[in-house]
């Protein structure tokens, strides 16, 4: 058996990675806090651009890496640097000695209850962009199960560009899911009128754009630029929001059956503190610190202990995939150098 | 009664509940294409009468569909027809055919 790789977090990073290292002969030691595989995206119903079902993502991955040693429910104890790798204590009292180690933490969805102008966990009917994925998957869900729906509405940037809540950054992901989800919603409530509010559309990506044309032309969504500033609750149990149409200059509000916050991609707490363990420090951001933030994102100031996908910062899958390759291939390199 | 020297102004928030879209629709029925503005504003700075007359194609979409049928009406007095705004928009939307489709539903509406 070759060296011992330990990999932190089930994610599709942490599974990409795995995925590569079994490629090319390692035998890596994967750890997932929660009781699956798949992180975040195992929660979700389909993926922008294409529609794929994220279980198809998920299922797919983990077949490729059953031959991995996967722990589920484990956490990281503590970490001990030793002189020519680390040693790596788990919470289930597995001891591992390894050369190099892979934070594939993640990231946290933004507590939408923190902004409290926006209801959520106060008013009936808000919910969020996790809660309306479960609710694609399951079925259930009391704000929509049973209900007339006739206007929805989409919240962007909840978290996101917020200093005041302290995440600056743009979570990247939440303009394209905000559209996918507009479009959902109409395709389930065909006589529903939806809206979304945005401060920007920021639709970088493969086929992004274009989803946005067929969010208009198709689905006729209708599109305010104006960040939502106070939600209330009227007798009927809708929801009324305020905001500024700034296209046109002036204020606007609107009754809503169902209001969807979009909450922004964060920094994982619990990872910087097992980041610590291996004095990887934080970001001005607030994520892992790479070694460099143009050509080496993967590296960190310590040696052996490598990054991959939103731990550095919000990401799509694909991009989360891509890094995870790279981390794979820069621990190979590493460990080649290293014997 | 008593005069205090105060008065009420109006309140200029937009009730997006009470917002008639008849006119929206039926734009949109005729011209599909008009949904597909994202208020870029290409076409009213590159305008040759907007500098002179408040015409613009854009806040003429905008104000149809916030249900300002009027103020939509009134710009549209002021475009020449020239065209220069379908050259310019990055959407492809044949504006100045919108523009005479919007006049034609505004002849009918007037008959």
């Amino acid at each position: 058996m070759k060296d011992n790789i330990v990999i932190v977090g089930g994610g599709i990073a942490g599974m990409e990675a795995a995925r590569q290292l079994l490629l090319l002969g390692y035998k890596p030691i994967l750890v997932e806090k929660s009781d699956h595989l798949g992180g975040h995206v195992a929660d979700w119903h389909c993926l922008f651009p294409d529609m794929t079902p994220a279980q198809d993502v998920v299922k797919g991955l983990v077949e490729q890496i059953k031959d991995a040693n996967i722990f589920l429910e484990t956490e990281v104890s503590f970490i001990n640097r030793m002189k020519m790798g680390y040693n790596v204590m788990f919470s289930n009292g597995v001891n591992v000695i390894c050369k190099a180690i892979l934070l594939a933490t993640g990231f946290d969805l933004f507590e939408a209850s923190r902004k409290e102008e926006y209801g959520y966990g106060i008013y009936d009917q808000v919910m969020t962009n996790r809660d309306l994925e479960r609710w694609f998957n399951t079925g259930d869900d009391k704000r929509i199960t049973g209900k007339d729906i006739k206007k929805i509405g989409f919240v962007h940037c909840v978290g996101s560009r917020d200093v005041k809540a302290g995440n600056q950054q743009c979570s990247k992901v939440c303009c394209i899911t905000a559209i996918k989800q507009a479009m959902e919603m109409k395709e389930r409530f065909p006589d529903a009128e939806v809206y979304c509010f945005y401060m920007d559309l920021r639709l970088f990506g493969k086929k992004y754009e274009d989803f946005y044309i067929k969010a208009q032309m198709e689905s006729g969504v209708h599109f305010i630029r104006g960040r939502v500033s106070e939600v209330s609750e009227n007798m009927q149990g809708q929801v009324i929001i305020k905001t500024e149409d700034t296209l046109s200059g002036k204020p606007a509000k609107i009754t809503l059956d169902l209001l969807v916050l979009m909450a922004g991609i964060v920094c994982n707490k619990q990872a910087v503190q097992t980041a610590s363990m291996v004095q990887v420090q934080t970001d001005s951001d607030g994520f892992l610190k790479s070694k460099d933030n143009i050509l080496n994102i993967i590296e960190t100031g310590s040696k052996g202990v490598f990054l991959a996908g939103t731990a550095t910062g919000a990401k799509t899958i694909p991009e989360t995939a891509a890094e995870a390759r790279a981390a794979a291939l820069a621990i190979h390199n590493y460990l080649v150098a290293q014997s | 009664m008593m005069d205090f020297g105060f008065s009420i102004s109006p309140s200029s928030t937009m009730n997006l509940d009470k917002v008639d879209l008849t006119l929206y629709d039926r734009l949109c029925s005729i011209e599909p294409d008009a949904r597909k503005c994202m208020a870029c504003g290409s076409c009213s700075a590159t305008c040759t009468a907007g500098p002179w007359t408040g015409m613009s194609v854009r806040k003429v979409l905008l104000d149809i569909q916030r249900g300002k049928d009027k103020e939509a009406a009134a710009m549209l007095k002021g475009c020449m027809l020239c065209g220069k705004c379908t050259m310019v928009c990055p959407r492809g939307i044949n504006t100045r055919h919108l523009i005479l489709s919007l006049c034609r539903i505004y002849g009918e509406d007037a008959k």
